[in-house]
């Protein structure tokens, strides 16, 4: 069933879009991250221009951190106010990422900036996670307690100390800051909701509660992938409205999927897999960097 | 005594006269016409648009029967969309990865270009004639500025000959045109989905020894129409509004999609 994407100007298979969609949905139910680092090189693979891919899957990842943060605020694990400090260094760092998107897109090297921003990145996080979970896998055989970390980090030391409540926490603002604007320029440029940055940096670095860690990244996504929708379609005119309704349908359904295939695996266990699948894709994406192309020439039109 | 330019005059009258008598009593001038048509004027390009067909059909009309004096007849089918600058970049090794690094705009290209002839290319139709009209892809193709020279040029601009017809917007199709007892023809032309909106041309020419004798010309007109074209415009013209709406839409789909899995889970 062929679909005509109006922005993307192209005609795609619909139900490959939905299957895509669904596959990334049971993986973010089953892990819960967004998958947007899966699927925006997936969409570029399938012929997308990565400009339409990146700024489409700003517009899903609206769609499914809206209806997860839903779920974790009846369950009121949402940190309300840390949300919103890490919102506000999210807008500028979102608004600096679109209009370096525009100028990198200008100079032709989007494919190369996205890659890269995807091979190191990834490469980081799952590197980390990997060494992580394979600690407490091995710990966990020995029968010694996973390690428990709290406490205080450097984040107390510094000014303009916030109370946060919900986090139990009395820090600083400029790290949730940073955080949020280093997110906010990740997901301007690599069509990302940020969770895989940021919901590691919020334990490891604030010392966040894990019970309202994902709540709280997740109200903070929302609003910022919406507002990186709309720059990029106001500045760069990049937004498939179709592309996207196709891969949030997928996605809805496919996350309910994953969220009960989750039930039953091992937090530690799941860790180790997402981990796996992250440097799996990190990999691909290095060898595809350094591998010789078929094709060195490719066609453009003027100011894309 | 006649003056020189009235005798010029009647030289060539005398020329013309001569050559008019020269011609062979049973084979008269080729009075021809060619008379054709295209299925469709008017492409939509819809929400289920995957390319399309157009099919040129037509006749050649003369006022006799065709015989073996025909064999040397041709035709050229043309179509060819709007043409619009293209970047052209070429990677290379840089620091171990591959990067886009030379770049050439050509100044014109058309975005979509295909050809179908009755026999090969330059038997249906001769250099001179195809340098007039512009009929060969070649000519098509508009590069002046050029940053680069040689083979380097030749190398970019052989890439957006290749890359397009991998993609299937340019096609070359000797052989293309039937023709069917030197009188009827048609051909085939596909065109995929990613074609771009404007003012299609089709034009078919009608050759004798390479010559062209008659032409056709018709205009085919693509355009996105329906929830394409709103969508399209509204995301152009009115970006923050599409923007908005996008975001919108997102929102509802989140909200139904908790709320429905609430309500199944209960």
């Amino acid at each position: 069933m062929q679909i005509y994407l109006p922005i993307a100007e192209m005609s795609v298979n619909a139900l490959l879009l939905l299957g895509l969609g669904g596959a990334i949905g049971v993986l973010s139910g089953l892990f819960g991250v967004g998958g947007g680092f899966l699927l925006t090189p997936l969409l570029i693979f399938i012929g997308i221009p990565p400009a339409v891919a990146v700024a489409s899957q700003a517009n899903q990842i609206v769609a499914s951190s809206f209806s997860g943060v839903l779920a974790h605020w009846r369950r009121k694990t949402v940190d309300l106010k840390m949300g919103l400090v890490l919102l506000a260094g999210g807008l500028v760092g979102s608004y600096f990422g679109v209009w370096l998107f525009a100028l990198v897109r200008a100079l032709g090297q989007v494919e190369l900036m996205v890659s890269l921003c995807y091979v190191v990145f990834l490469g980081i996080v799952g590197g980390l996670m990997m060494v992580e979970s394979v600690r407490t896998l091995r710990k966990r055989r020995r029968g010694a307690p996973a390690a428990v970390r709290r406490g205080h980090t450097w984040a107390h030391r510094l000014p303009m100390k916030i109370r946060f409540r919900e986090s139990k926490l009395y820090i600083s603002a400029i790290p949730p800051l940073v955080i949020g604007l280093f997110v906010g320029v990740l997901a301007a440029i690599m069509g990302v909701g940020g969770g895989f940055v940021m919901i590691p940096a919020m334990i490891y670095l604030l010392g966040m509660p894990t019970s309202v860690v994902i709540g709280t990244s997740l109200f903070q996504i929302t609003l910022l992938a919406g507002f990186t929708t709309l720059l990029h379609a106001q500045q760069n005119q990049t937004v498939d409205v179709v592309l996207a309704v196709l891969l949030i349908v997928g996605g809805v359904i496919g996350a309910q999927f994953g969220a009960q295939l989750g039930a039953k695996l091992r937090g530690e266990q799941l860790r180790f897999l997402l981990a796996a699948l992250v440097l799996v894709v990190c990999a691909k994406l290095a060898f595809d960097l350094v591998a010789t192309p078929d094709e060195l020439f490719s066609l453009s039109r003027p100011g894309q | 005594m006649k003056s020189g330019p009235m005798r010029i005059a009647a030289l060539l009258a005398a020329a013309f006269a001569l050559g008019a008598a020269a011609q062979p009593a049973d084979q008269p001038p080729p009075v021809e016409r060619v008379i054709a048509a295209l299925d469709q004027n008017r492409i939509a390009i819809t929400a289920g648009f995957d390319g399309t067909e157009i099919f040129v059909y037509g006749a050649i009309a003369r006022d006799r029967l065709p015989g073996p004096q025909d064999a040397d007849v041709g035709v050229v089918v043309l179509i060819a969309g709007p043409s619009a600058p293209v970047v052209v970049r070429r990677k290379q090794r840089t620091l171990g990865i591959w990067v886009n690094r030379d770049m050439e705009v050509i100044d014109a290209a058309p975005s979509y270009y295909a050809i179908a002839t009755s026999a090969a290319f330059y038997d249906t139709i001769s250099h001179t004639e195809d340098l007039r009209r512009r009929v060969s892809l070649e000519h098509a193709l508009r590069f002046v500025g050029a940053r680069s020279e040689g083979e380097t040029r030749t190398a970019f601009l052989d890439a957006v000959v290749r890359l397009r017809r991998q993609s299937g917007l340019y096609v070359i199709a000797p052989q293309g045109v039937e023709v069917i007892e030197g009188t009827l023809f048609n051909a085939r032309f596909v065109l995929p989905a990613n074609i771009v909106e404007g003012l299609y041309s089709a034009q078919v020419l009608l050759t004798r020894q390479g010559a062209v004798v008659d032409a056709f010309e018709a205009q085919i007109d693509v355009a996105k129409a329906g929830v394409e074209r709103w969508l399209f415009d509204l995301s152009r013209q009115r970006a923050l509004l599409y923007g908005l709406m996008a975001i919108t839409v997102a929102l509802a789909a989140g909200l139904a999609a908790s709320e429905a899995f609430r309500w199944l889970k209960r």
